[in-house]
């Protein structure tokens, strides 16, 4: 068969996290026997949907059938009972049916937040919460993390393991979460889908400066969960911050691979599509009045897609979302950036100012070393700035952010 | 005879296409509605956003504004208007408007969803149906 089939695989990605989900439940935490059933439903789906064409409900018929397969399973492996042949599997219509009442929407909803919330284990490091969200909810295979992460194939299989095990150790809680708990989980989940575009957006070790998949991908679970809670202003909000950050992405390196600063991107290669659909959800956002941490980091992308041309960028309005983000939460990266703020807003001296005090608290930060060099360099202290920047160079995390900084030290030796 | 042609599909599915893909589909239903165009008939063409960005005013004894799309199936899809609004904000009021109009202790529904593309319509038609 020669058919395009990639609409299989279009439909087990998008309907795996509702299903595995799903399994999961039914399997009460065991996600070994929840993935066996899940990669078993695959499988039938893959013989029987090019025939059939897809069933109406995907992620139903894939519970249905992985459920049943992951019952043989068990059975299988206690008493040896034969599989049931596969004609008993025909009726699919009957199947989906069957599922119809199950698909009830509030039930699945606490599922899939169940899901994404067991991969956010405190006792799990943050890089290990996105590579298992990774492998269990997205379903990349260990070797596309791995090679995500930068680490050998069986380097990421042990830590996967490992983060299962201790999931195991900690036991899900199954019962249906209040309402206070269910906003503790969400915040959670809202986090680590932050951490795992950010880990995309501005990859933390290793050659490429970008991963759009992973990006992608945390859009990706960012709308489901806001097609499942749709009057959470912050998951609006999480939604909005992506959207409007990868907007960018193709302006964010030039052809040879380097850095290009928000102020010098080419603006006619940013995403409009992305751009309206970030805005339309910040203003969801907003209209509920009760701003938050993502809300507002959103506003600020927000000004900047607004802003034709950078000289156009409302800077007076962006220290003020500053400083509001950092009476949400304190913390020397946010007044940093607010410092960078203050430097359009206002001057670069004041800007410097701002900075000083940051500097033990900041003291093995690219960024505070990048921003630091460039104010200098604004203020015409080139000995200083060399000196910022040589130490920026030091604490660079990938060869995009080294070499953007030997940009500017080359400019300074021309002006020199 | 005007019609509208009302398009449906999975989301999700959609939103995955890879941006060539989603070209590709465009520019063969543009086969079709160039055509159209060229021959004057063709009226607005219009691409919605995706549902997570709808707000929906539900309206009867008092209209209650909801996150997220019209998702009842017991009411019908029965027209639509084009509004250009500065905010979501203003686009609820203008909704409110329309359904105080009702005033007959009617219900129903405006969802409110921003526009991805809108093509005005080519044949600047003056005609309108009553």
């Amino acid at each position: 068969m020669t058919a395009d089939l990639t609409w299989i695989d279009t439909a087990l990605k998008s309907a795996r996290p509702q299903a595995m989900a799903a399994l999961l439940r039914y399997f009460r935490g065991d996600l070994d026997r929840a993935e066996e059933a899940f990669q078993e439903a695959c499988l039938r789906a893959l013989q029987s949907w090019p025939d059939k064409g897809p069933p109406r409900d995907p992620a139903a018929w894939l519970i249905f059938v992985g459920r049943n397969s992951g019952v043989d399973a068990a059975r299988r492996s206690l008493k040896h009972v034969a599989l049931p042949d596969d004609d008993s599997l025909t009726e699919d219509g009957d199947v989906e049916d069957d599922m119809a009442e199950r698909l009830d929407g509030a039930q699945y909803r606490d599922d899939i937040l169940r899901l994404l919330f067991i991969c956010c284990h405190p006792d799990l490091p943050n890089t290990q919460q996105i590579a298992l969200a990774l492998r269990i909810v997205s379903g990349l295979t260990v070797a596309e993390i791995a090679s995500a992460f930068l680490v050998s194939e069986s380097a990421m299989e042990q830590r996967i393991t490992r983060a299962k095990r201790r999931i195991a150790e900690a036991g899900a809680e199954f019962a249906t979460p209040g309402a206070a708990e269910r906003g503790e989980r969400l915040g959670t989940v809202t986090a680590m889908l932050y951490l795992l575009f950010n880990e995309g957006y501005a990859a933390s070790g290793g050659e490429a400066h970008i991963r759009a998949p992973l990006c992608d991908e945390a859009i990706r679970l960012a709308r489901l969960l806001l097609r499942l809670f749709p009057a959470e202003p912050e998951i609006m909000g999480l939604a909005a911050l992506m959207l409007l950050q990868h907007a960018r992405t193709a302006a964010r390196l030039d052809a040879a691979g380097q850095i290009v600063l928000l102020e010098d991107q080419d603006r006619s290669r940013w995403d409009l599509d992305l751009i309206t659909e970030g805005l339309a959800l910040l203003d969801k956002a907003m209209r509920h009045r009760q701003p938050g941490l993502l809300q507002v980091q959103a506003a600020i992308a927000a000004l900047h897609a607004r802003a034709a041309k950078p000289e156009d960028t409302d800077w007076a309005q962006i220290v003020q979302l500053y400083a509001a983000l950092e009476r949400m939460q304190p913390s020397p990266v946010i007044a940093l950036n607010r410092a960078v703020a203050v430097s359009k807003a206002e001057s670069p001296q004041a800007a410097l100012e701002m900075i000083e005090p940051l500097a033990p608290a900041l003291a093995n930060y690219f960024y505070f070393f990048g921003v630091k060099g460039a104010l200098l360099q604004q203020l015409g202290r080139n000995e200083e700035a060399r000196l910022a920047f040589d130490r920026a160079i030091a604490l660079a995390r990938t060869p995009a952010e080294a070499a953007h900084i030997r940009q500017h030290l080359d400019k300074l030796s021309k002006t020199a | 005879m005007l019609y509208a042609i009302l398009c449906y599909n999975d989301e999700a599915a959609v939103q995955a296409w890879p941006k060539a893909k989603d070209d590709a589909v465009i520019a063969k239903r543009r086969t079709v509605t160039d055509r159209l165009a060229e021959q004057g008939r063709l009226g607005p063409v219009l691409r919605l956003m995706n549902t997570t960005t709808a707000t929906t005013l539900r309206y009867g004894a008092e209209p209650v504004v909801i996150d997220g799309p019209f998702a009842e199936t017991r009411e019908q899809l029965l027209g639509l208007y084009v509004i250009d609004v500065a905010s979501l904000e203003e686009a609820i009021e203008v909704a409110r408007g329309m359904a105080g109009r009702n005033g007959d202790g009617g219900s129903g529904a405006f969802e409110i969803r921003p526009l991805r593309a809108f093509i005005p319509d080519t044949a600047q038609r003056e005609t309108m149906i009553s």
